[in-house]
Formats: structure tokens, sequence, C-alpha cells
């Protein structure tokens, strides 16, 4: 077997020359798209627990059309469309940008619905009798609830989304990948530099789940 | 903003309207292109998933053996190896990086290796949802299994699996939709399904919507045909007496 690899070509140098402007916007996609994702999904939940029909169908066409489509499709649609619609070219980074809170608004949407059909009946029943306005009961009874029993799941999904933001490959945009893509071309080493982003990937992402499923068992204590 | 739909009909390389949508003469349309790729997208989604059954049955059984912590450690690792990597990052490895540790596989075309990369990954998966199902059936059933003097292999071939199987069809069934979704991941390394060909004619034509519009339906086609048949094959292989008749499943 006649293997190459030679990793000396891998200095600090390289890495905060190239892969460190990737990671910011890997990690600035991810908590961007989470956060929104999340305040979307949470408005999308209510539309669909509402029990009007004006409100819970278009949420649910929207919920299980981006559930249905590619996700590489949707930033692909975005890229071409958002630029119609508000008549100027963006990035390719910012179109990314709500590309995802759009897209992840949908799983969360999913997420939240569960944590909030999880909550009693009783409690909202509570609320009531102590003369909550709706407003009042969701903010103060239902949706904190809800959050803590779904915080592990929430944060399962960020992981599979900060996953997911290497598929911003389509539309060229600079992500973490992206980086060691070009740090590889520039020394013409690009089989060293993909063994690099799948290490750094894995040790991200798996440190993350250990923290979430030791979040988890705490949390299973407390309650 | 005006629709194009004839943009379907035109020849790929005189881009003129032709009599017919599909081309005659060995002249191709961009119609003809997109059933071609649609078929590249069902290919590769058919055979990832094929490999995804296999290995990943076989994986999630072996991580429920008793008594053999290092089979089960071995399955762990698979599955969080597939699972902390993005599926982009595995067909990059599978495309670039495996053919130049083993040079047999140079030889191999791009859409081969993407069906090993997608199938893997996707065992991972099923491999998890193998093991959940196993451990949802109750502990007796198992010691049932070894009461009646059946060997490891044949408790899991003739009580266990035919349970466990049975119990996990509708996970499978999200997961062999997240198979048709994933397969567009392979435009990155050029296999010409569908998602590549939406780019490559959105660059040629400056028809995106029209074509994003087809490319989107024929997506949403595949995973409602996926359903469908899923949900046939839960019904005719339901265990009597053990979800009511009409009511939803797990």
């Amino acid at each position: 077997m006649h293997l190459n690899i030679d990793w000396s070509f891998f200095t600090w140098d390289l890495f905060t020359n190239f892969v460190l402007k990737g990671l910011y916007f890997s990690l600035f996609l991810t908590a961007v798209a989470t956060i929104g994702g999340i305040a979307l999904g949470t408005v999308l939940a209510l539309m669909r627990l509402s029990g009007k029909k004006w409100l819970d169908l278009p949420a649910t066409i929207y919920v299980n059309g981006m559930r249905s489509i590619p996700l590489v499709m949707v930033i692909l649609w975005f890229f071409l469309v958002v630029p119609l619609i508000i008549g100027e070219p963006i990035g390719a980074e910012t179109s990314a940008v709500i590309t995802f809170v759009a897209f992840e608004a949908a799983y969360f949407s999913e997420i939240m619905r569960a944590g909030i059909q999880s909550i009693p009946r009783g409690q909202v029943f509570a609320g009531q009798a102590l003369g909550m306005t709706y407003g009042q009961n969701i903010r103060l009874v239902v949706l904190p609830q809800a959050f803590r029993n779904m915080l592990p799941v929430l944060l399962t999904q960020t992981i599979i989304l900060f996953q997911d933001t290497s598929l911003v490959y389509a539309i060229g945009a600079y992500d973490m990948l992206k980086g060691f893509e070009i740090a590889g071309k520039n020394y013409f080493r690009p089989i060293e530099a993909y063994m690099a982003a799948a290490v750094v990937y894995f040790v991200m992402c798996y440190t993350l789940s250990w923290l979430v499923k030791r979040l988890h068992k705490k949390i299973a204590i407390i309650r | 903003m005006s629709w194009d739909w004839q943009v379907f009909c035109q020849d790929t390389i005189t881009q003129e309207v032709g009599q017919s949508c599909f081309g005659q003469n060995g002249e191709i349309t961009y119609l003809d292109w997109m059933l071609s790729a649609w078929g590249w997208t069902v290919s590769v989604s058919l055979l990832s998933l094929l490999i995804a059954l296999v290995v990943g049955a076989l994986i999630g059984t072996l991580r429920t053996l008793p008594d053999s912590p290092w089979i089960v450690r071995l399955g762990n690792a698979w599955v969080e190896f597939f699972r902390n990597i993005p599926l982009l990052v595995h067909i990059f490895l599978w495309y670039h990086v495996i053919p130049t540790i083993f040079p047999v596989m140079k030889s191999l075309p791009g859409f081969t290796l993407v069906i090993f990369a997608l199938g893997f990954f996707t065992s991972a998966r099923i491999a998890e949802q193998v093991r959940s199902g196993i451990q949802a059936l109750p502990r007796g059933q198992r010691y049932a299994g070894m009461a009646l003097g059946f060997t490891t292999f044949q408790y899991y071939r003739y009580v266990l699996l035919p349970m466990a199987f049975r119990i996990i069809i509708p996970p499978l069934t999200s997961e062999t939709m997240n198979v048709f979704k994933n397969s567009s991941v392979a435009f990155a390394v050029s296999v010409a399904e569908l998602t590549m060909f939406a780019m490559q004619v959105q660059e040629e034509t400056s028809r995106g919507i029209e074509v994003y519009l087809a490319v989107t339906a024929l997506y949403v086609v595949s995973a409602l045909a996926i359903n469908r048949i899923m949900a046939f094959i839960e019904k005719r292989s339901r265990v009597p007496g053990m979800i009511a008749a009409g009511g939803g499943g797990h």
C-alpha cells in the first residue's frame, strides 16, 4: 500500500488563516438559526395548537412542506428567490442565515408542539382559574415548562443543525468545511484537509452530545 | 415575472423548442434530462437504503447481544462515528480520501462511492432504531426463547427480530424518506441527480423558478410514494392483536 499522508502542513497558522473564519460563520449560523428557529417555531406550534383553522392550516402546510423538501433544495430556493423579492442581490452568507432560520423553524416547531402537548391540561385550567388571559397562560405557565421538558431535544436538534450548516457548500458560503477545503487546495493536501475536517466535526459534535446527555440526566433528577 | 414552462421542451444543446417535449433522433430535451436525473436520485436512494438496511440491521442486532461488551462497544462506535460527522463530509471522505488509501477503489465511479457513503451514514441511524426496537420487547421474550433451548442465533431469528422489525416500521418510514432527501447531497461530487440537474439547468437557462418547482415537485412525489409503500408494508406486516386495527402506529 502506497500511502502519502503528510500532516506537517497542518499548522496553527493555517488554522487561523483559513479554518477559523469558516468556524466563526458555522457557529454564528448555528446560533442565529437556533434562536430564530425556536422563536419562529414556537409561533408555528402555537398556530397549530390554536384550534383555529385559518391559523392551523397555513402553519401545517409550511411545516410539512419544509420537512418534505431536501435542505439543499431549500438553500438553493432561498438563494434564488430572496433577491427577487427584496429586489437586490444578497450574499451567500446572508441567504444562508435566512434559509436556516426558515427551515429549522419547521423542525423546532414540531419539537415545541410535542413539548406543549406534554403539559397536563390541568395546568392550563389552573391558569384560567387564576384569571390569566390566553397570552399570560402561554407565556407564564405553558412555555416555561415546555422549554424545560424539551431542552435536551432542542439541543440535540441544534447539534444536527450545526452539522447541516456544512450544506451551505451548495451556494459557496464560507463555512468551516469550506475553510478546510480551501486550505487543502492551497497546500495541495486535500486528503488530509478532509480528514482533519471530519476529526474536528466529530470532536465538537461528540462533546456536545455528551454534554446534552449529562444535562438530560440532571434535569431528569430535578423533576 | 412571466412563466416559461417551454424550457423543459428545449433541446439541451441547441436550446431550440422541439415539436415534442421528448427528444427525438438522439436529441435530449431538458425534460429527458430531468427524468434521467430523477432516475439517478431513485437509484442512489434505493441502493443506499439496501446497504443501510443490511448493515443497520446487523449492527443494531449486535448492539443488543448479551455478554459481549466488545461487540456492543464496536457497534456503538460505528453509530457515533456516523452521527457526529456531517453527511457532506462523509461523502467527501468516500469520494476523495478512501480511493487514495485503497487505490483499488480508484476505478469505481462516483455513483458507487456516494452509495456507500449514504448507505453507511443511514445504517447508523437504522442500527439505532433496530436496537431500540429489540430493547422495547419485554425481557420475557428473550428468556422464553432461552428456556425453549434455542441458541442465541435461534431466539434472535425466531423470537426477537420478527417482532422488533415490525415495531420499527414507522421510524423506518421516516428514515427512508430521509434517504431520499439526503441523496440530494450527492450533487457535491457531481452525481447527475435532481439537485445537480436543478443547479446546472438554472445556470444554463436562467429559468430557475420553473426548474426548481419541477424538481421540488419530484422530491415531494417521491416522498409521498415512499410513504404510501411503507404504509402498505406496515398494514400487511401488522402483528394481530398487538396494534389496534385501524389505529395509529407507535
